[in-house]
């Protein structure tokens, strides 16, 4: 049986043995017969071409390459294909209905809450998994679930917006509103700090 | 980077996960969170015949607290469900402390407070809050289980005493004798980075006097350092200002760091000083209050 991703590596030879896996991906299952040590994150990008999910540095410190498994954030360069066999994972691509963006989706486009745009599927998934848990964060609250996913322009500032307004707008109150009174409070905060320096 | 080819076993049940075990000879390695094995496989630092994945056992997955007040933490448990667990939060101060602080959300969403341990990573957070607390490791091997106190089950940089036909089944917090009181304190660069230094004080306390006390460090030394001495400096004694900057000479004493990217030996040694006696000095109040 020749694996589905031996483009990736090199073929695996007749006695390396494949496993099946079945998962589900944006709720639609692909079943593929892979060897064991091909990375969620390449059977994502290679092997089913959703490059939505970036990988950045490929040892578990960026977060670029999040993904939701089983609901749970995890970073799909640290996690074997094989064990998502039986599980679900979404993907950016799977954040949107159709041509209706997932509220985060829109925050981020709303409040341009990117710059070169690599972190930013990564950093998405983990903000839909925090609202998912917690529909209300704080600002601390939203740093805090965003800390494992590293923006390298460090424009983490319109992130926590978008992530506020996303919340705002699935609680069913006026996200723009909601970004506003997030924006009076810091110059507030840094008007105080002014004055007492 | 690929990982080196392997055989993948997903056993359904322990007994199945030690005969595989057996039957690899050393050649095999239990995989649960994976949040360091599986960059190690992907370094080429590790490169086993036989990848036995336990995460299929969910009956792994448990944070038990016992009738007499010990607790049981299965091998499948996440660090995220350590720092989520409203009865860590009540009565393991070292662990709860520990837990938002161990590597990013993401990866506690997946690594394990076991696997941790078992990993031994010198700059590890679980092995130092674990000896702290005076903690063990459970072992399963074909002969059945043993119970490995922490600071004999790490020998050294990810070394630990498992043989290997063993899986490390669950670790083991004890019930304190009286009121528990404790606290962690972690550097790092950046969230998630390894320890630059931090320290684990676990306190217990009856008649406002230290009945049993424990330190341990972190990312100080070539294995999680148990600063046996600097916990014993405070037994039998209020928490003072005097017992306390002794017990934290004496921790800054055992440490034992290298100057890298990440600071001075003196830094470093500095910094366990300082969080030390910080700990110390915050649990001052409810020590007086357990009085």
């Amino acid at each position: 049986m020749t694996s589905l991703f031996e483009e990736i590596a090199e073929p695996a030879p007749d006695d390396v043995p494949v496993n099946r896996v079945s998962v589900t991906v944006n709720g639609k299952r692909r079943t593929a017969d892979i060897e064991p040590r091909l990375l969620l994150a390449h059977f994502l990008r290679q092997g089913l071409k959703l490059t939505g999910t970036h990988t950045g540095c490929d040892t578990t410190n960026c977060g670029a390459c999040t993904v939701l498994l089983d609901g749970k954030a995890v970073k799909s360069c640290t996690v074997l294909a094989v064990q998502a066999d039986g599980r679900d994972v979404t993907t950016v691509e799977g954040m949107a209905t159709g041509s209706e963006l997932d509220p985060v989706q829109e925050g981020f486009k709303d409040e341009h809450a990117l710059q070169c745009g690599f972190c930013t599927p990564g950093m998405m998934l983990s903000a839909r998994a925090l609202l998912n848990e917690n529909p209300e964060p704080t600002e601390d609250e939203i740093r805090f679930a965003l800390s494992g996913n590293l923006c390298r322009c460090t424009g983490y500032q319109n992130i926590v917006k978008a992530v506020l307004w996303a919340a705002a707008k699935e609680n069913g109150q006026d996200p723009r509103q909601a970004v506003a009174r997030y924006e009076a409070a810091q110059q507030g905060r840094a008007q105080q700090n002014g004055a007492h320096q | 980077m690929y990982p080196g080819r392997f055989r993948y076993v997903s056993p359904r049940s322990i007994d199945e996960a030690i005969a595989v075990l057996t039957e690899a000879e050393g050649e095999g390695k239990v995989l649960a969170g994976g949040q360091s094995l599986i960059p190690l496989l992907k370094l080429r630092f590790a490169s086993p015949g036989v990848l036995v994945d336990i995460n299929n056992l969910p009956d792994l997955d448990y944070i038990r607290r016992e009738d007499d007040g010990s607790f049981r933490i299965g091998a499948l448990t996440r660090h995220a469900t350590m720092e989520r667990s409203a009865s860590i939060a009540r009565h393991q101060p070292t662990a709860a402390a520990a837990a938002p602080l161990v590597a990013d959300p993401i990866v506690r969403n997946r690594g394990t407070l076991v696997g941790s341990v078992c990993h031994a990573d010198p700059q590890g957070d679980w092995a130092a809050v674990m000896i702290a607390a005076g903690g063990s490791v459970v072992a399963q091997g074909p002969e059945g289980r043993r119970t490995i106190p922490v600071r004999d089950f790490v020998t050294g940089p990810f070394q630990n005493v498992l043989a290997y036909d063993e899986v490390a089944v669950e670790a083991v917090i004890p019930a304190p004798k009286g009121t528990v009181v404790g606290g962690f304190l972690k550097l790092e660069r950046r969230v998630g980075d390894f320890a630059t230094a931090g320290a684990a004080v676990t306190l217990e306390l009856s008649g406002g006097k230290v009945s049993r006390a424990g330190i341990a460090l972190t990312g100080v030394g070539a294995a999680t350092i148990d600063a046996e001495d600097a916990a014993n400096a405070l037994l039998n004694r209020p928490l003072g200002a005097e017992t306390i900057d002794r017990a934290a000479t004496l921790a800054a004493e055992i440490a034992n760091p290298k100057s890298d990217h990440r600071g001075s030996a003196d830094y470093k040694r500095h910094v366990v000083h300082t969080f030390v006696r910080r700990i110390l000095a915050g649990l001052t109040e409810q020590t007086e209050r357990a009085a």
